[in-house]
């Protein structure tokens, strides 16, 4: 291991050099592990995710990572990272599909306990019946955990937004955790160019006294919590608490925003925001989305597209805003539900212009030719325009 | 022992309880289960049912601790996580089963920050929390030999949630789910303990209270230095069991109390209570 120093996230994520690797996403998220100066690692093996984790147990090996060891389920691993979390260090895990699903009891836990936590989603299909194939189903469910929620479209963007989960989720105002999601496979098992900053600089320590609620160290005075557990009162003073609880962990995510601006550069990437026909899209159907736009646009035909990176805080202003201005808004999807669609209909005006689709799932690509012929499809049939 | 003290000007508008805590609380003293009534404990009222074995335990266990200034108590749903709001000692509940994971990133995030300093990392927990929902987790901590002890309240039985049958019920005792009565021996999880790697592993009960708090001190000390430790105490609960309060401590020597410690252990735990000083153990990593 190399001799490193801490430098700031400003100077990481703007400043820094960048040189050029040939990584797949399982590569490019341990590589911003490494980055990420993180103290522990927790994990538990599932395909597509497990490479990413056995590097970052190299890097363990190597002394990046302080502490690492694999658990034994994945409701345990994020029950450990959440004890480890309130210990006051910084930690990283990560799942896919089942999974997730196994672990889901601990998400609100995370939001609700204000754990800087970030985790890795590498998406897959959920059973039944048996898939390990790509899916993002688990997004959508994910989306109300209390949790922000990114969507990375290339190992690119999974390199930068593990490090800028980091930054965000540990400003004093937000304190939350941040799962980073892909569609597995497709990021997680494709190699493509990514821009590493510097191996030997790393972001600085997790400083738990800015932590909204205190470590679990005995360094603070450990009051009594309180006199009655509310948990087993039926009373006013009971529900409010609960309730104003759930709503400052909201009012952290909205927080949020201004360092999804700062460090992110915003939760949305736009191309021809004046398009008659917009693709509104996350992930990989985002890079499908764009080869059929830019095919299409050959063609003469007005396309536009916004990749959403951020599905927490959900971007509702700025969608409301873009929705405006198109006759029809397509949302290309990997997933049987249709989440994403779902959520910018919530959000506009004339949500009649939105249509939800072309969805693939179960394993299945999405080749910008199925995107250029739903839409033409719609354009035909006069839907929209 | 920085934390616990107030900051100058603000003696007056401190609770008065936490004063005491203060002025004559446990922190940093030594002091066990024999000098209960000369301190103010980390537990001063309960909303547990009277007769209750398992808020008397707790009460003996926080008298035991070694260095309660530097001890995190982690729980989980039980009868037990509706006291533990009120001990004046850092505690988590997290969610039903899973205290033993919570523990396992906590002592190892405790011992990354701290490694001059013992933070003693207790579990306790109800006999369901551990034996039933949490036994994965409690097992896979003795596997790894993960460094902090595991108390169960065994009250053979959920008795928070309207008592019902656990693993630790005993067979043939008809509670609610066991209608027919419950079908299986009551599980040997002490001897479980010491083939899943516990280094020391004790049975106990809180109608022997100084035996108690000797197991539970021998416990968190064994697991600072030589590996995980597990102590069951028998509970028993005159709510769901039906038998008058005031039989809790008659019914609560019906146990076996039995201790076990791997050799290390043993040598260890002879050495600091042959010590010069056996009250006052290190707190120093």
């Amino acid at each position: 291991m190399p001799e490193r120093r801490v430098v700031s996230p400003e100077y990481m994520l703007f400043d820094a050099p960048r040189e050029k690797k040939y990584l797949i996403g399982n590569e490019a998220v341990a590589e911003a592990a490494k980055r990420a100066n993180v103290d522990m690692a927790i994990v538990y093996p599932i395909t597509p995710q497990s490479e990413a984790t056995h590097i970052i147990g190299d890097m363990y090996a190597q002394g990046y990572i302080r502490d690492y060891y694999r658990g034994e389920d994945e409701f345990n691993v994020m029950s450990a990272v959440a004890g480890a979390a309130m210990g006051g260090v910084r930690v990283f895990t990560a799942t896919s599909g089942p999974g997730t699903l196994r672990a889901f009891e601990m998400f609100p836990v995370w939001a609700g306990h204000r754990l800087p936590i970030v985790c890795a989603f590498m998406t897959r299909g959920v059973n039944s019946p048996l898939s390990i194939q790509p899916d993002n189903i688990e997004i959508g469910w994910l989306a109300d955990t209390g949790m922000l929620i990114f969507h990375a479209e290339d190992p690119q963007d999974f390199f930068d937004m593990t490090l800028q989960a980091y930054i965000i989720a540990e400003q004093p105002e937000v304190h939350l955790p941040v799962g980073v999601c892909v569609d597995g496979f497709f990021v997680t098992h494709t190699r493509e160019i990514v821009e590493l900053t510097p191996e030997d600089e790393m972001l600085p320590p997790y400083d738990p006294s800015v932590s909204p609620v205190v470590a679990m160290d005995m360094e603070t005075v450990p009051v009594r919590h309180m006199k009655d557990p509310f948990v087993m009162k039926s009373n006013y003073i009971s529900y409010n608490t609960h309730a104003s609880w759930q709503q400052e962990v909201r009012a952290a995510a909205e927080r949020a925003r201004k360092h999804i601006y700062k460090y992110m550069g915003g939760p949305i990437e736009v191309t021809h925001p004046d398009a008659e026909i917009m693709f509104m899209t996350s992930g990989t159907a985002a890079a499908q989305a764009r080869v059929a736009m830019e095919r299409m646009r050959a063609e003469g035909i007005d396309v536009g597209l916004v990749k959403i990176k951020v599905i927490r805080p959900f971007p509702e202003k700025e969608i409301a805003e873009l929705a405006e201005v198109p006759g029809i808004i397509i949302v290309p999807e990997h997933n049987i539900t249709g989440w994403l669609a779902r959520e910018i209909r919530s959000r506009v005006n004339n949500n009649s212009k939105i249509y939800s689709g072309p969805r693939v799932f179960g394993g299945m690509t999405m080749p910008p030719e199925v995107i250029v012929k739903e839409t033409k499809k719609l354009l035909q049939a006069g839907v929209a325009v | 022992m920085e934390a616990l003290k107030i900051s100058p000007g603000f003696e007056k508008v401190m609770p008065q309880e936490y004063l005491e805590l203060v002025e004559d609380g446990p922190y940093g003293r030594g002091l066990g289960v024999k000098d209960l009534g000369t301190f103010k404990e980390l537990i001063e009222v309960h909303p547990l049912c009277a007769g209750c074995a398992l808020g008397l335990s707790i009460r003996l266990i926080l008298a035991s601790l070694p260095n309660p200034e530097n001890t995190v108590i982690v729980g989980t749903t039980g009868c037990n996580a509706i006291l533990m709001p009120q001990v004046a000692i850092h505690n988590i509940h997290c969610l039903f089963g899973n205290q033993s994971a919570v523990a396992t990133g906590l002592k190892r995030a405790l011992r990354l920050r701290y490694p001059n300093t013992h933070k003693d990392v207790v579990v306790m927990a109800g006999d369901g929390g551990v034996v039933d929902i949490g036994l994965a987790p409690t097992m896979h901590s003795w596997f790894r030999r993960e460094q902090f002890t595991t108390i169960m309240l065994d009250n053979e039985g959920y008795s928070n949630t309207g008592g019902q049958e656990s693993g630790m019920t005993r067979q043939g005792v008809v509670v609610n789910m066991a209608p027919l009565g419950k079908k299986f021996p009551k599980v040997p999880l002490h001897e479980v303990a010491k083939v899943a790697g516990c280094a020391y592993v004790a049975t106990a009960t809180p109608a022997r209270a100084r035996r108690l708090g000797q197991m539970v001190r021998r416990a968190i000390l064994v697991a600072r230095e030589i590996g995980p430790a597990y102590v069951q105490i028998f509970c028993p609960c005159s709510t769901n069991y039906k038998f008058p309060p005031a039989e809790s401590l008659k019914r609560a020597k019906e146990t076996e109390i039995t201790e076990y410690m791997v050799p290390e252990a043993k040598e260890w735990i002879e050495r600091i209570e042959k010590g010069p000083k056996a009250e006052e153990v290190s707190n120093e990593a």
